[in-house]
C-alpha cells in the first residue's frame, strides 16, 4: 500500500493507533540481545501462545509485542505490561501461564517478579519509578521497547515518519537544515562535529550525485547503544536519513552494519522492506517525486573502518586503511563523490527534531552540548545497561542514582569513557557534567557512549595495556607511528605487568604517545595514546608501584600477586576448593582451606568466589623473600 | 595449483557470483557469501572470485586477510567466540580463555584437531551488561563463568550431533 499524500498518512497514522485499542493489555517482551540470550525468546512466544488462546475463545484481546532492547539487559528477560505499567523481570517461559491468569487477567501482582532495589532492598512495581529508568530522557531512543521493530505501523503510531512528513510537505531543504542547526545536534559517534555544518559543507559540494551514509559499525569496546538503536527501532534511523538526503538532495543511502551485528542487519532489512512497501522509501517517496533508496553494507570485522574514510572505501570493496583528510569526505567522499557520514545515534535524533523543532531539542543539555545522549552503562556497577540522558548529568548521578553504585559495594576507582580513543577518569572528577568538552578537559572523550565503570579490583597498568593490545590488531599498518608506536608500547607495558620494569619506563612511554599523536594519519593513531596519558595522569602512583616495588595494587598482574586465605576469616565453605582451575587449594569443607603457591596461577577464580572476604592479595616477590628466608 | 588438484566444489561459489555485479565493490559481500557457505574462504574459490569480479587475485588475498571476519583456514564445527571488549576483560573474559585453553588444548584463532571447535576472541559484540560473554555457535552464555565452560561444550557437541 503506498502512501502518496499527507493526507493518507496521517490516516495510516490514526489506523495504527487504533489497532489495538480494544486491548485488555499489551504485554512487551524484551527481545534485545541480551535479554534473547536469557530466553526472551521462548518467554514471547508463550505469551503470544497464551493470548492466542484466549482470543480464539472469544476472551479479552491481548496484544503481545516483541520489543527491542528496554536497556536494563542485567534483569532480563524483561516485560512490561500496559497500560498498568507494571515491570517484571527475569520472567522464565514456565512462569507465563501464571502471569497471564494471575496479573494480565486478575490484577494480581506477583512479587517475586519484580524488580529489587539493590540499595534498600524494596520492591518496586512501576516502570517508571524504578531509578534505572526514572532519570532517563530518551529522544533517540524515544520508541525502543515501545515498539515491535518488525512491525512498521508500530513505529507509525509511535509518531515514526511523522518527521518526515513534516520535512517533505511543509518544509523546503534549507529550512531542514536550519532547523538542524538550531537544535544544536552534534555528531554521535564521538568526534561531535556539529550536524548541520556538515550537511552545508556536503550541500555546497559540486556535482549532481551525492551520498548519505549511516556508520553502524559501532567498534568501541564496551558501547552497543548503535545495536540496540538498529535493533529495536531501525525506522527512527532509515527517517533520519531520508530526511537528511531531502535537505542534501542525495537519492543513494549506504547503512554500514557490523558484521557482529545479526539481528541489527535483519531488523534494518525487515524495516526497509516495510517502508518501501509503504511509499516511505524509493521512489516518489509519500508521492513527493523525491527519490531515495537505502543499501545495507555488512563490515567485515575491522574496527578502523568506523573511520570516516576507512568505512567508505571497504563499502566500495576495498581494504578500509584510512586516507589523509586534507579533503573533507563532504566533498571527496564514497566513490569520491560528496558524501555526508553521521553516527547511527545522530540519525535516529533527526525524526523526532523535526517533529517537535530544533528548539525544543536545544532546550536540553549544556551550552555547547545540546540534546540527549546515550550511554551503555557497564563493567562493576549493579545496573547495568543502556540509558539515555541530558548532556550535563554528573558521572556521579549516573554511576550511583542510575547504576546503582559499584557491584559489591566495593570502592569506586574510575570510569572509562569513549572506547580505546578515551580515558579514564578518576573519582575526584566525578562531580563533572558529561559533556563533549568536558570529558575532553579531563584527558577522555564522549566516543560513542561506552562507560565502563571500574572498582578497586582492576589494575590502571593493566587497562592501558587491554587498549593498547586491542589498538595493535586493529591498526591498518599503513603509517608507522601507528603500527610501531604501539607495538613498542605494548613491549614496555608487558614488562610492567609482568615484574621486569624499569626507572624510566614512564618518560619513555610519554614520548612515544607524544610522537604519535603527532605523527599519526587517522584519529586512530592520533587519539591511540589517550587510555595511557589518562591512567599516567591520575593513576601515576600505580605505574610506580609497578616499577618500584614490582607490584600491583590492584592485585590484579599475575606476576606480581599472590593470593592467601585469612584463617579467621575462612568459613571452609569450599566454593574456592571448586572453582580454581588447577587444583592449587586443598581442604575439606567446614575447615580452613589453604592456596599452593608452586601450583596457583594467580587467576582470582577464588578471589570472585569466596562469599566470606577471606581472601586477600599480596606482592609476590615477598612471597620468594619469605621463602628464601 | 591447478583446477585438477582442486579439493573444493566450485559450485555454491560460482552461484554466489551470478546474484553481485561483476564489479570490486562486490567483492566484501561476495567473500561474506562465500565464508558462509564454505565456513572459511578456500583458495581455490578465491581465484575464481578474483576472474569473475576483475580483481586481482593479490587484491582479493589482502581484502581476505584484512577483515577478521574471514579465515583462510577450514573452522570447525562449532565455532566459540569470546568476547573480550573492555567490559567483559575486567569482568574475568581471560580466564574464560584460558578454561578453553585447558579443556580443548587449543587457543585463539585455532581449531581443535578433531575439526569439532574453533576458538575464537572477538572485540566486543555489543552485549557488555551480561558481560563476559561466550558465544557457542549461535547461542549467547551471558556472565560466563570457567566452571560452566565444561557444560558449554556439552551442550555444542550435542546440539551439533542432533
Amino acid at each position: 500500500m503506498q502512501i502518496e499524500s499527507k493526507a493518507a498518512f496521517e490516516s495510516l497514522q490514526a489506523e495504527s493507533r487504533a489497532r489495538h485499542s480494544d486491548a485488555q493489555a499489551e504485554i512487551h517482551v524484551c527481545c534485545g540481545t541480551g535479554c534473547l540470550a536469557n530466553g526472551s525468546k521462548g518467554v514471547a512466544e508463550a505469551f503470544a501462545a497464551e493470548a492466542e488462546k484466549r482470543n480464539s475463545n472469544g476472551g479479552p484481546k491481548l496484544v503481545v509485542k516483541p520489543t527491542g532492547c528496554h536497556g536494563f539487559c542485567e534483569r532480563g528477560p524483561l516485560v512490561a505490561f500496559k497500560p498498568s505499567g507494571l515491570l517484571y523481570t527475569k520472567v522464565k517461559a514456565a512462569a507465563v501461564p501464571e502471569v497471564v491468569e494471575k496479573t494480565v487477567e486478575g490484577g494480581e501482582i506477583l512479587s517475586r517478579f519484580l524488580y529489587k532495589d539493590p540499595t534498600d532492598k524494596s520492591r518496586i512495581e512501576q516502570y517508571a519509578n524504578i531509578p534505572f529508568y526514572k532519570h532517563q530522557n530518551r529522544v533517540a531512543m524515544r520508541n525502543i521497547g515501545l515498539i515491535d521493530p518488525t512491525d512498521i505501523l508500530d513505529a507509525v503510531a509511535e509518531s515514526a515518519y511523522t518527521g518526515l512528513a513534516k520535512a517533505l510537505f511543509d518544509m523546503d531543504p534549507d529550512q531542514v537544515i536550519d532547523e538542524v542547526e538550531t537544535s544544536g545536534l552534534r555528531g554521535r559517534g564521538g568526534a561531535g562535529f556539529n550536524t548541520a555544518r556538515k550537511w552545508r559543507s556536503c550541500k555546497k559540494a559540486e556535482g549532481d550525485r551525492r551520498f548519505v551514509l549511516c556508520n553502524g559499525d559501532e567498534g568501541d569496546p564496551g558501547a552497543f547503544k548503535d545495536r540496540s538503536i538498529m535493533e529495536g527501532d531501525p525506522h527512527s534511523v532509515i527517517e533520519g536519513m531520508i530526511i537528511g538526503a531531502y535537505a542534501l538532495g542525495a537519492h543513494e543511502g549506504f547503512i554500514y552494519v557490523r558484521d557482529e551485528y545479526p539481528l541489527a542487519i535483519v531488523n534494518l532489512m525487515i524495516a526497509l522492506e516495510q517502508a518501501r512497501t509503504f511509499g516511505l522509501l524509493g521512489t516518489n517517496i509519500l508521492g513527493t517525486g523525491f527519490d531515495f533508496d537505502i543499501k545495507i553494507s555488512r563490515g567485515g570485522g575491522a574496527f578502523v573502518c568506523g573511520e570516516s574514510s576507512a568505512l567508505m572505501l571497504s563499502i566500495a570493496g576495498k581494504v578500509g586503511e584510512p586516507r589523509a583528510k586534507y579533503v573533507h569526505s563532504t566533498a571527496k567522499g564514497l566513490f569520491d563523490l560528496p558524501t555526508v557520514l553521521n553516527n547511527v545515534e545522530t540519525w535516529a535524533n533527526i525524526g523526532a527534531i523535526i517533529d517537535k523543532g530544533g528548539a525544543w531539542y536545544a532546550s536540553m543539555g549544556t551550552e555547547k552540548s545540546k540534546g540527549t545522549k546515550a550511554f551503555s552503562l557497564v563493567g562493576k556497577v549493579k545496573n547495568t545497561g543502556l540509558i539515555e540522558l541530558e548532556m550535563g548529568t554528573t558521572l556521579r548521578h549516573i554511576i550511583f542514582d542510575i547504576g546503582g553504585g559499584i557491584l559489591a559495594d566495593r570502592p569506586f576507582k574510575a570510569v572509562q569513557t569513549g572506547g580505546p580513543s578515551g580515558g579514564c577518569v578518576p573519582e575526584s572528577l566525578l562531580d563533572l557534567p558529561v559533556d563533549f568538552e568536558k570529558l575532553t578537559e579531563a584527558g577522555s572523550m564522549m566516543g560513542s557512549g561506552g562507560m565502563i565503570v571500574m572498582d578497586d579490583r582492576t589494575c590502571m597498568v593493566d587497562v592501558a595495556r587491554y587498549f593498547l593490545a586491542f589498538l595493535i590488531e586493529e591498526s591498518c599498518g599503513k603509517c608507522t607511528p601507528c603500527r610501531e608506536g604501539l607495538r613498542q608500547m605494548l613491549v614496555i607495558y608487558n614488562d610492567l605487568v609482568e615484574g621486569r620494569a624499569k626507572s624510566g619506563d614512564i618518560e619513555r612511554i610519554e614520548r612515544l604517545a607524544k610522537g604519535m599523536q603527532l605523527g599519526s594519519l587517522c584519529e586512530l593513531g592520533k587519539s591511540a595514546p589517550n587510555p595511557v596519558l589518562s591512567t599516567l595522569r591520575y593513576f601515576r602512583d600505580e605505574y610506580e608501584a609497578h616499577i618500584n616495588d614490582n607490584a600491583c595494587p590492584a592485585g590484579m598482574c599475575r606476576e606480581l600477586t599472590a593470593y592467601r586465605i585469612l584463617e579467621d576469616l575462612c568459613g571452609g565453605c569450599h566454593a574456592c576448593f571448586k572453582a580454581c582451575p588447577v587444583d592449587a587449594i586443598t581442604g575439606e569443607p567446614k575447615s580452613l582451606h589453604t592456596i599452593h603457591h608452586d601450583a596457583c596461577i594467580s587467576c582470582g577464580a577464588c578471589f570472585d568466589v569466596c562469599p566470606d572476604q577471606a581472601i586477600e592479595t599480596f606482592p609476590k616477590n615477598t612471597l620468594f623473600e619469605t621463602e628464601v628466608v | 595449483m591447478t583446477t585438477e588438484h582442486c579439493a573444493v566444489d566450485l559450485g555454491p561459489a560460482a552461484e554466489i557470483l551470478e546474484g553481485y555485479p561483476p564489479e570490486e565493490a562486490s567483492l566484501i559481500q561476495v567473500l561474506q557469501d562465500v565464508h558462509r557457505a564454505y565456513s572459511y574462504l578456500p583458495c581455490d574459490v578465491l581465484g575464481t572470485v578474483a576472474k569473475t569480479l576483475n580483481v586481482p587475485l593479490a587484491k582479493v588475498f589482502s581484502v581476505s586477510t584484512f577483515y577478521k571476519a574471514f579465515s583462510l583456514e577450514p573452522q570447525g564445527d562449532t565455532i566459540i567466540k569470546i568476547c573480550v571488549g573492555t567490559a567483559c576483560h575486567i569482568r574475568g573474559a581471560g580466564q574464560l580463555v584460558e578454561e578453553l585453553e585447558r579443556k580443548l588444548g587449543v587457543g585463539p584463532d585455532q581449531t581443535t584437531e578433531d575439526m569439532k571447535f574453533t576458538v575464537k576472541t572477538v572485540n566486543c559484540v555489543g552485549a557488555c551488561a551480561m558481560a563476559p560473554v561466550m558465544i557457542v555457535g549461535e547461542t549467547y552464555h551471558g556472565s560466563a563463568k570457567p566452571a560452566r565452560v565444561g557444560k558449554f561444550l556439552a551442550e555444542a557437541e550435542v546440539d551439533h550431533a542432533d
